[in-house]
Order: structure tokens, then sequence, then C-alpha cells
């Protein structure tokens, strides 16, 4: 039998290991005692002090671009191709980056546009795209967003659109969505919102009519399947109807059934037609929706509500204001639920109280788990956002001032995860949470790390635990006590500290 | 709310025209505003005034990105209450000046910049339709009318005809349309009829032909329009007709641009080129 072995054992064998020694001589490397003084001065204010001054580059930013969020969002609906009008290595990015946190495939559609596109426009690329697209996958509905290229150019997708059907390579009637998606501009939470709200709008269109009583719920740019499943569990608990706008828990949470399916589910697109009749809409993130939400109380005349279900106190609102807007009452099943979680929190508070938290992140899962953690008695430090805009920052510093345990905290808009490591050398945490980039920070600065976030590529089914609603509580506050005893067990590890009883 | 884009040969006297004929709009009361498509920044300094406003872009290099920009930042108010933005661009010969008007378009839309009551909107747009980024003007939803501003010269009409062949791809799949041809007159030979006989070719009008006079050049030396500057001289009421015919025009097209050996003939139909075998 062959032994394989893979990259962790093979790169440490001694063939390779002298390899690396000779490969030495052509590298002329700097001496290893420089490299260690170099590498000691980073950990120094004095170094911190030109990496919070630094301009021109950005290391390590926690945040993805527009059109990764456009396709994810794309695919939360029932077969619909996300389709990228640009260059092909961009959508090869989007894919990987998406299979490789969910460990499923993704499929999405590029024109492939090179050179002569740049010169000449994309009009071509899209047309045969379309055609190619419509022909071999059959797609009920088509969402088109950009890559960098075609924005650059100046592409006219609306037109061009308009041009593929009436050259007939698609059909009259197949809805086309589509949404600027820059990635020069915000992140992927904003591509999001711009394909969503191009989604809602292309099938809304001529379709307000009588109100259907249920209600739309927004997960936002949300890579917890789990937390879609929970959504749907705690609708149905509440006995509420209601129609969830980009459900992507099918798509990349799908059963194994041996046979590979290229629609898996979503929102039916007669679900998502009918939104716009709605009684009201919830967005369960701020801001992946902001576009959205606005387009969806301006142009539906619907009543929104923004109400992200992290931590006790955002659950409590989300409940009491879901409660209002149907005039449903809150079960008991889910007031025992709360009352679990309650008393989850009351067992573990004393290993998390006082405990000092650096967290990097998209902005809305960084205000719900900064809530949480201050109910915990936890203490919010460092708060690094590289895609936090202004309202972020002012949001984000209110909550922390509406806490005792957040007076020491500071929210860092637009900054990166090299500049956190600077945060973490200079003012250590007990706790860092952030996605596996994170790790790098671990491995640098030896602060223990919670992963939570996107992408997760380094620990697998993370994203199966729900972070929203009472159980998402328990699920948060099993994580951060359990990393802080794991801590507390390296850390005594030789005394008699050492105890079988946390 | 009507949105008009200005187009035509760099150095023709768009911006100037514009502003004029805004002006005129504005003094018989109408709500306008003008956006510059052009790096150059100088479509809105005859109607505030002054030597050049701050335009999207200057303010998006200063503060690093667009999200940062207010409106008050970059729409200012001129003459009789017209609001003036300007997109702005890099340097000359750097970047992408295309994109700039992408986004400072996107950005005035996004902010609410046109408002409830604005009833002209004029794009005044950089030389030629030379990408995608300057048809932006005239995307879906934006401009429906264009005006091509020309003269009686030789590359000035050939700018004009290819001009049309860009607003006939975007007629084609929506709904903008040409809406004649403004002639701003360098007193070239035969430039009224030459003008109209281009225009009728092009399946459109003449709307207006203005006249050469120095007062316009004194008054943009003081930094306003004929209007504002000199309401009394017959200049103004050229600019004021030229804006009475665009308020109350109906004659909107989609062009027949010609080829460049209709465009020779035309020329020589009216005597001012010489036929070939002539000119040997």
């Amino acid at each position: 039998m062959i032994r394989i072995l893979d990259h962790n054992e093979l790169f440490n064998q001694p063939d390779y290991q002298e390899q690396f020694e000779r490969k030495k001589e052509f590298e002329r490397p700097w001496p290893k005692e420089k490299v260690r003084e170099v590498s000691e001065w980073t950990k120094t204010p004095e170094y911190r002090e030109l990496n919070f001054k630094r301009e021109n580059i950005k290391i390590n930013p926690a945040k993805a671009c527009q059109p990764l969020g456009a396709v994810f969002c794309a695919s939360g609906f029932d077969g619909c191709m996300p389709f990228v009008q640009g260059a092909q290595g961009c959508v090869a990015y989007f894919r990987s980056h998406l299979s490789r946190h969910f460990k499923e495939p993704f499929a999405a559609i590029s024109t492939s546009m090179t050179e002569d596109a740049a010169v000449f426009g994309g009009l071509n690329n899209m047309i045969e795209g379309m055609e190619n697209t419509y022909a071999l996958y059959k797609p009920k509905m088509i969402a088109v967003s950009t890559t960098c290229m075609a924005e650059v150019i100046g592409d006219d997708l609306n037109a061009y659109i308009k041009t593929a059907r009436e050259k007939g390579v698609i059909p009259e009637d197949l809805p086309v969505p589509f949404a600027h998606t820059p990635s020069f501009v915000g992140s992927h939470i904003v591509g999001y919102d711009n394909m969503l709200k191009g989604i809602l709008k292309a099938l809304s269109e001529g379709r307000k009519g009588e109100s259907n009583g249920k209600v739309n719920i927004i997960p936002g740019f949300d890579t917890y399947t789990g937390n879609y499943h929970e959504i749907k569990r705690l609708m149905a608990l509440m006995d509420v109807g209601f129609t969830l706008l980009s459900d992507v828990s099918d798509t990349f949470d799908s059963p194994n059934t041996g046979e590979y399916k290229l629609y898996p589910g979503g929102t039916p697109l007669p679900e998502a037609m009918d939104a716009v009749n709605a009684i009201g809409t919830i967005a369960l993130q701020k801001y992946s929706t902001v576009k959205t939400m606005d387009y969806i109380q301006k142009e539906w005349g619907q009543k929104t509500f923004t109400l992200p279900p992290i931590g006790i106190r955002n659950t409590d609102r989300f409940f009491s204001e879901l409660s209002k807007l149907t005039g449903r009452p809150v079960p008991a099943s889910v007031e025992a639920e709360r009352g679990r979680a309650v008393d989850a929190m009351v067992d573990s508070h004393p290993y998390v109280h006082g405990k000092r938290f650096a967290l990097v992140g998209d902005p809305d899962q960084l205000l719900g788990l900064m809530s949480l953690i201050m109910e915990m008695g936890g203490e919010p430090v460092h708060i690094v956002c590289t895609n936090g805009d202004k309202h972020f920052e002012a949001e984000a510093r209110e909550l922390l001032a509406s806490s005792p345990f957040g007076a020491g905290g500071t929210v860092y808009i637009g900054k990166d995860m090299w500049h956190m490591r600077s945060l973490l050398f200079t003012e250590p945490v007990d706790i860092l949470i952030g996605n596996s980039y994170a790790k790098f920070l671990t491995r640098d600065t030896g602060t223990p790390l919670i992963r939570i976030g996107f992408p997760l590529f380094d620990r697998h089914h993370l994203h199966r635990q729900p972070i929203i609603g009472y159980q998402g509580v328990i699920n948060l506050v099993s994580m951060l006590v359990n990393t802080a005893l794991d801590e507390l067990d390296r850390k005594t590890v030789d005394t008699t500290s050492f105890d079988v009883i946390r | 709310m009507r949105q008009i884009a200005i187009y035509g040969k760099g150095g023709i006297g768009k911006s100037t025209t514009t502003q004029n004929l805004v002006a005129a709009l504005a003094e018989a009361g109408r709500k306008c505003m003008i956006i510059g498509c052009d790096p150059k920044a100088d479509s809105t300094r005859l109607i505030l005034n002054r030597k050049a406003q701050n335009t999207v872009m200057d303010m998006a290099r200063e503060r690093g990105t667009v999200e940062d920009l207010e409106l008050d930042d970059v729409l200012l108010q001129g003459f009789k209450g017209i609001k003036c933005a300007e997109s702005g661009g890099p340097e000359p010969g750097v970047g992408c000046a295309g994109r700039g008007v992408i986004t400072a378009i996107n950005f005035l839309e996004e902010n609410g910049a046109y408002g409830d009551d604005t009833e002209f909107v004029f794009y005044d747009v950089l030389g030629d339709v030379v990408c995608g980024g300057f048809a932006m003007p005239i995307r879906e939803g934006k401009a429906k009318e264009i005006y091509i501003v020309t003269s009686g010269e030789m590359m000035a009409m050939y700018a004009a005809n290819n001009i049309s062949r860009g607003v006939l791809k975007y007629a084609q799949s929506g709904g903008v349309r040409l809406g004649g041809l403004i002639c701003n007159s360098r007193k070239t030979d035969m430039e009224f009829e030459l003008i109209s006989e281009l225009a009728s070719k092009l399946g459109t009008q003449m709307i207006h032909f203005v006249p050469r006079d120095n007062e316009v050049q004194r008054a943009e030396l003081r930094r306003k329009t004929v209007i504002d500057y000199a309401p009394d001289h017959p200049q103004a009421d050229e600019y004021r007709e030229l804006a009475r015919k665009i308020a109350d025009n109906r004659n909107f097209v989609i062009p027949t641009p010609i080829t460049m050996d209709e465009l020779e003939r035309l020329l020589m139909d009216y005597g001012i080129m010489e036929k070939e075998e002539a000119a040997a």
C-alpha cells in the first residue's frame, strides 16, 4: 500500500528539509538575528504608532469584495444562476472562497472578459454568456453582478440585458435582475445589499396587490447555515407566515444523496415575487441591507425593522417587535428557551466576567457579539471593522457607552488585522474573536482565538451552529467560556490549580 | 424633471452655451441643475462666479473615499438658485476619467442631489463619448434628451456625426433621443445652411443658431454668463431664445448618422471643400 503524505508531513521529510537549507544560498535571507530584532520591534508602541499612520497599504483586511456578496445573495433564490460580468479569475475566487468555507460546491457564471472586451466593451460577452447560461443550465433567473473590470470601462448592464432579450438569446419573461458591484467601493456586505435590491426590484414589478399577511425576513450577509434553520424554527414556533429573502441554507447545506443538484433550493421565486405584499420586512442585519430596506420602505410602502438577534437583549427585542407587528404572542416554548439561555449565562459568567476581548469582523456581527459579551460582564477592548462606516462607528461607540463593561473599548473602522496585531501586542487581551485569518494573530501574539465570522476555512462545521436567537446565545456562551477554560488549563497545567472542575 | 445631456467636440463651447442657456431658464423662473462631467471641471464657473468649485472626485481624493463625502461639500447654488456639481477627475494622462463620471453621478443620485422640485438637469459632458463612463449620463433612467453643440468647422461636424453614432447605440436599447444640433457659430462660410443640412441628414433639427459675439468673451472673463453680465445685450436674447426652444422642444429622434464620405460630399456641395479633381 502506498502511503500518501499530505503537505503537513511531506515537507518535514529530510530530503525536503535539506532542499530548503540549500535554497538559502540563493535566497540570501537576512540573518536570523536581524529578523528576530525587527520582529521584536514590531511589538513595540513605537511601531504601533507608525503602523496606525500607514496610508497606502492594507495588510489582511477583514473583508471580501462586492461581487462575492452579490453571488452569495443570488444563490439563495430557487433556480437562480449568479452571473458575473467580468473577468474569470474573480469568479473563480468567489467560488473557491465560498466552497472553502462551506465545504460545498458552488456554481457561478463568468462572462470571461479579456483584453478585447476591456477595449470594446463587454456587450458580446454578456450576450454569449446569457445564451450559454440559458442553454446549458436552464435557470429560472439569472442575477447579474459585475467585477471591477466591467465597472471601470462603464458597462451598462441595463442596456446590455435589454439587447440580449431583443436578440432573443433569453426569453422575454426570464427575470434578469442586475447590480453594479464595483469592488473598489464598499465590501461583500454592500454587494449583497445591491444584489438583493436588484432582485427584489426585478421580481416585484407589477406584483403589488392584496396583503399576504406574511413577514419578510432578510438574513443579510449571514454565512451561518445554522442561523437559517434556526430562524425557520423560531418563526414556526411563533406561528408566523414568512418569506426568507435569500435563503442560502439549501445551497450551502444540502443533504448528501449521492446526486449533484445544480439548484439545491432557495427562496421559491413565486414567494419572492409576492414579498411586496407582506405586512412588513425584518432585516437581521443592518449594514448589509441599507439600500434594500430603504427601497422596501419607499417603494413597497412596508414597515421595516432592523432587528439583529444576537445576544439576549437583541433577541428579546426581535421577539417583542415581531409580536407587535404580527399580533402573535411569544409562545411559552420560546420563553423557556430564553430561560435556558439565561441559565447558561449565569453558569458561565464567572469565567467571562472581566475578561478582555478583541474583535474583528463585519459590522453587524461585531455589534451582536459586543452586546452579548457585555451582557456576560466581558469587556470588548479592541473592535476592528475594516468595512465599517461612520454610522457603524457611532453605533458601536453608543453601544459601548451603554454599559460599564464598554468603558475600555475603542472602535477602529477601516483598519485591518495588521493594526489589530499592534493593538494585541501593546494592549493585550484575553480572547480574540475573528475569522480564520485571525489565526495568524494568535500565532504571533499567543491570544486564544474564537472563530466567528467569515470565512472559516480551517475548522469544520462551525457555520452549522446557530449564533442567533436564544439557542445562539447558548452556543456563543459555550464558545466564550470554553475558550477561557482551555486557556486556564493551559496556564495552570503545572500548578495545583489544574483542576478537573471548572 | 427633464434630464438633458449636452455633447460636442472639445473647445466648441459646450460649457459656455450650457451655462448661458441654463441661466436664461433660471431667469425665467425654472429650477435647474448643472452637472459637469469633465475632469477639467469648468462647467459651472459662470453660474457660481468663481474660479472652479470643489469637484466630487477632488473631495473623494481628499477624504480617501466617496463614502465619506457630504452632499453639501460638492453641491453649490449659484445664479438664480441654479444647483451646480462637478464630477472632476484625475490629472491628464493618468487614471480613468470615465469612472470618475460614473462615481460622481452615482454619488449625487444616492444622496438625493436632484431634489423633488428640480425641473431641468443638464449634464455637460466632455468632448466625445469616448468610453462607457462618458455614456453614463445617457443610461436608462437618466438623460433622455441630447443636444450636440457644433459649428461649421469640419472637425466639429465630424464630431457631431460621431456622437450621433454613440447616441444611436443607446437609442436602440433605451429611451434616449437626439433633440437637435446647437450651432455655436464660428463665422465659417455658409454655416447656417451647412448645419441645417447636416441636422436634416442626421434626422434632426438645428434647434438654434447662436451667433458669435465678443460679449460672451467679456462676460466669461468676469466669470459670468451674458444673462448675468449684460442682460440687455442682444446676445442674451439669443440664449433666451435657445432656452425657450429647448423648453418647448417636441422633436426627439433616433439619429441617422452619415458616413465620412457623405460628410465630405456635403462640404463639397456647399463649396467649402474642393472636389478631389479640382484640388489636383
